[in-house]
């Protein structure tokens, strides 16, 4: 029989709305981060690096881009015979179709992947996040302290602390009480979403709470269960960076991070690189008369104009003449001569005519969705066309084959949207 | 597919005739390739899944770029790349005695596939072909042998195979490096010719203990088989020394060429090495460079080939230079005309200057 002591599970069907046109057409662990990456490469190369060659990635949001980014698994050696990288949309059972309802129905649905591999423990990770964590070191830490399931939680500040799901420990770092997002939080550790569960308490766990709960969730029904059980549950506290880049802001801040002279996230260490799915190489291009200062380029990159504290993707052009800063420029965007481009962000496969001006004017927060934009960045989706001399403001969102006649004369100001659907070219 | 490749990547002619010890096939280009990865892709990106490299002199390097197929779409069961070094047995204690005994060694594969038709190529060369054009006018000539050729222009026909065509462009003479060339038509080592026919020859000629197949194929058979010419037209570069090994990379600051290799559908494809994006920090300065990924600014650039993972110290200053992977160079130093091998460490404050003619080289793992 098949048999690994530990896989993992990384849970990858999120929408991020938070995200707003970001993920539009993509699920939020396919959303690209740092460049040339996607969110989703950091637990996958965490994995591997880790020596988990077993993992099962649970899909249902706009799963295409996902498919297509991991494929076989190849640039993270997850291409193996035994194990390697499954995908797990839902499917339909006998008689009745059923999506993933919660997180821990996901893992629920999926009993008959995890037995295939007869696992000692199973290892629960979140395709949305950004960090650098060893679980072997969870995972001994587990079995040193018997836990029927370890839960990795990070120190914050308390005043942030009703933010999160917080585990209250005794002196052991045993959990006692769990409470999702308290509003008199009583301890600091934070629930990252990574979980070791023994697989055999999990699994009857899981089918006990399915009884009650259709939409069963780990924080919310399956971590409380099982302190009611008084099952052996300890909290792994990890020090290091971690990044949850639910929002527009904190997305934009996250990168913007990496250009850092000794950034808090380093991309650069030898023994810990992170993996993924390009189709060629090219090497990066900085013209004769370019000027670039505090960025990154990834490759295939080509910077003939200026370019200023802003990360960008692989085979972005900007043309001679452009001036983009504090922005994030995704791959195989092109930003014609002229443009200037402040604080937004730039989906894939854009096209920026001439002498656009993006982000200037008012900080207005958009009149649509106050809430997802209005810290000043503008952001254009994906496979979007602005034309010629058009001047942005800033928290707008521009998305689709936009012409001319589609801004008021030539403007769109701050906190105004402009979403063509069904004009995907 | 028709036919089966076969790159000759480590004769003694296949190394920097400047430093005899390094292979040519594996000495990077263009800020993310290795010169082999031409040909490779060239090969694949025309159809053919069968591929052997034949290699015996410096071949580590090349080697540990071999090492996974999957990158050039080789990794498979129908054909696939193969790798030949020479092997030692009683009866042939040498290593390869020429272009022709290093293919008869491994006769066998020939033996053992059924493609019509064999692509001869070299691993030192950097250009773009479609072999299957190759193929049709090799047909359509219902020639023995095909020789792609080029005009020379700026390449010396001395260095080269000088050839003479007739109007239908069937070979006449071929010499070998001649000290007083007839036409500026040079061959560029590449040949399509049936299996079967390759396999005859080389049985032939070798049990004449004859082993070169340009001088023992080509010019012997020159009359008696139908060999053609095949006008090539585009970007072709031959590396042969630390000088031409230069000037092709400072050729990709070049858009054109550049865009040829980089940008224009099909790609070159390399072995995938997972560097972060290059970083450009705020002392930096940068112009008319390439930069490979995993590199870290600080300094001011100008007129180079960067590869991955290079460091430049803050108030350095580079100029008209090559440096190849993992090289170090401190801060408040000066460099121009020169090319670091891989892992070189140029110490704070060093000062280098080379010429045009003559960039100075300092190799693998130097450190000054």
């Amino acid at each position: 029989m098949r048999k690994r002591e530990i896989i993992s599970m990384i849970l990858a069907g999120g929408h991020g709305t938070r995200l707003g046109i970001l993920t539009k057409h993509l699920a939020k662990p396919a959303v690209t981060f740092g460049g040339k990456y996607r969110i989703i490469d950091f637990v996958l190369s965490n994995c591997i690096n880790s020596d988990i060659d077993t993992v099962g990635v649970l899909t249902q949001y706009e799963p295409l881009k996902l498919n297509q980014h991991i494929g076989i698994g190849i640039p993270w050696d997850l291409d193996r015979k035994t194990g390697g990288v499954t995908i797990l949309p839902p499917y339909i059972k006998e008689g009745q179709g059923a999506w993933y309802s919660g997180t821990a129905n996901a893992i629920y649905q999926n009993i008959k992947f995890i037995e295939e591999y007869n696992p000692e423990y199973v290892l629960i990770l979140s395709g949305d996040h950004i960090y650098k964590m060893d679980y072997s070191k969870m995972l001994e830490y587990h079995k040193q302290k018997e836990a029927d399931a370890t839960i990795a939680v990070l120190e914050v500040p308390i005043e942030e602390a009703h933010h999160f799901g917080i585990m209250n420990t005794n002196e052991e770092d045993r959990i006692v009480e769990f409470e999702e997002k308290p509003r008199e939080p009583r301890s600091n550790l934070a629930s990252m979403g990574i979980y070791i569960f023994n697989w055999n308490k999990l699994k009857q766990v899981l089918i006990e709470d399915n009884e009650y709960h259709p939409d069963s969730d780990f924080g919310k029904h399956i971590i409380p269960r099982m302190i009611h059980n008084e099952d052996r549950l300890f909290a792994y506290r990890f020090n290091s960076y971690w990044k949850d880049v639910g929002t527009i802001e904190s997305y934009w801040q996250a990168n913007m991070e990496l250009i850092e002279t000794l950034p808090s996230f380093n991309l650069y260490e030898e023994f810990w690189k992170f993996y993924t799915n390009l189709d060629h190489q090219p090497p990066q291009y900085v013209g004769e008369v370019a000027d670039v200062k505090r960025s990154i380029l990834s490759e295939g990159s080509e910077v003939y104009g200026n370019v200023y504290s802003s990360v960008l993707g692989s085979g972005v052009i900007i043309e001679e003449g452009a001036t983009v800063r504090d922005s994030i420029i995704m791959a195989g965007t092109i930003v014609q001569s002229g443009s200037v481009l402040n604080r937004c962000i730039v989906s894939e496969n854009c096209f920026i005519g001439k002498n656009v001006i993006i982000g200037e004017g008012e900080n207005i927060a958009n009149f649509e969705k106050p809430d997802i934009y209005h810290t000043g960045i503008t952001v254009v989706g994906d496979q979007t066309t602005v034309p010629d001399n058009v001047w942005i403001g800033k928290n707008c969102v521009v998305y689709g084959n936009t012409k001319f006649s589609d801004y008021n004369n030539g403007r769109l100001e701050s906190g105004q949207s402009l979403i063509l659907e069904g004009e995907e070219s | 597919m028709k036919a089966l490749g076969i790159i000759l990547a480590g004769g003694s002619s296949e190394t920097l005739s400047d430093y005899p010890n390094k292979s040519i096939a594996a000495l990077p280009v263009g800020g993310s390739y290795r010169t082999i990865d031409f040909t490779m892709s060239n090969m694949t990106n025309s159809g053919v899944n069968k591929v052997a490299v034949i290699t015996q002199y410096s071949s580590r390097s090349l080697l540990d770029h071999l090492s996974s197929a999957k990158w050039w779409d080789l990794g498979r069961k129908q054909g696939g790349l193969f790798v030949f070094t020479p092997y030692i047995t009683n009866d042939n204690p040498f290593g390869y005695r020429g272009t022709a005994d290093a293919m008869y060694r491994n006769i066998s594969f020939l033996k053992r596939s059924n493609e019509p038709f064999v692509i001869i190529a070299s691993g030192k060369h950097v250009y773009k072909i479609d072999f299957n054009d190759v193929l049709e006018y090799h047909q359509q000539k219902q020639a023995d042998i095909t020789i792609i050729y080029k005009e020379a222009n700026y390449e010396k026909p001395s260095n080269y195979g000088v050839m003479v065509l007739d109007e239908n462009k069937r070979l006449i003479e071929f010499e070998e490096k001649p000290l007083e060339p007839q036409t500026n038509i040079i061959s560029l080592g590449i040949y399509v010719i049936p299996r079967t026919l390759l396999i005859k020859l080389l049985e032939d000629v070798v049990a004449e203990n004859r082993y070169d197949f340009v001088n023992d194929v080509i010019i012997r058979y020159r009359k008696k088989l139908k060999i053609y010419g095949y006008p090539f037209e585009g970007y072709w570069r031959c590396i042969r020394s630390i000088q031409s090994f230069f000037d092709i990379n400072m050729d990709f600051l070049n858009k054109d060429v550049r865009d040829l290799f980089c940008k224009q559908y099909p790609y070159i494809a390399t072995k995938v090495m997972d560097e972060p994006p290059a970083k450009f920090n705020i002392s930096s300065s940068t112009k008319n460079c390439i930069v490979g990924g995993g590199s870290i600014l600080n300094g001011y650039v100008e007129n180079a080939v960067l590869f991955r993972k290079v460091f430049t110290g803050s108030y350095s200053f580079i100029k008209n230079a090559i440096i190849m992977d993992g090289s170090y160079i401190g801060n408040n130093c000066y460099l121009e005309y020169v090319v670091l091998d891989k892992e070189v460490v140029v110490s704070d404050g060093r000062k280098l200057v080379g010429s045009k003619k003559n960039p100075i080289f300092l190799e693998k793992g130097s450190v000054i």
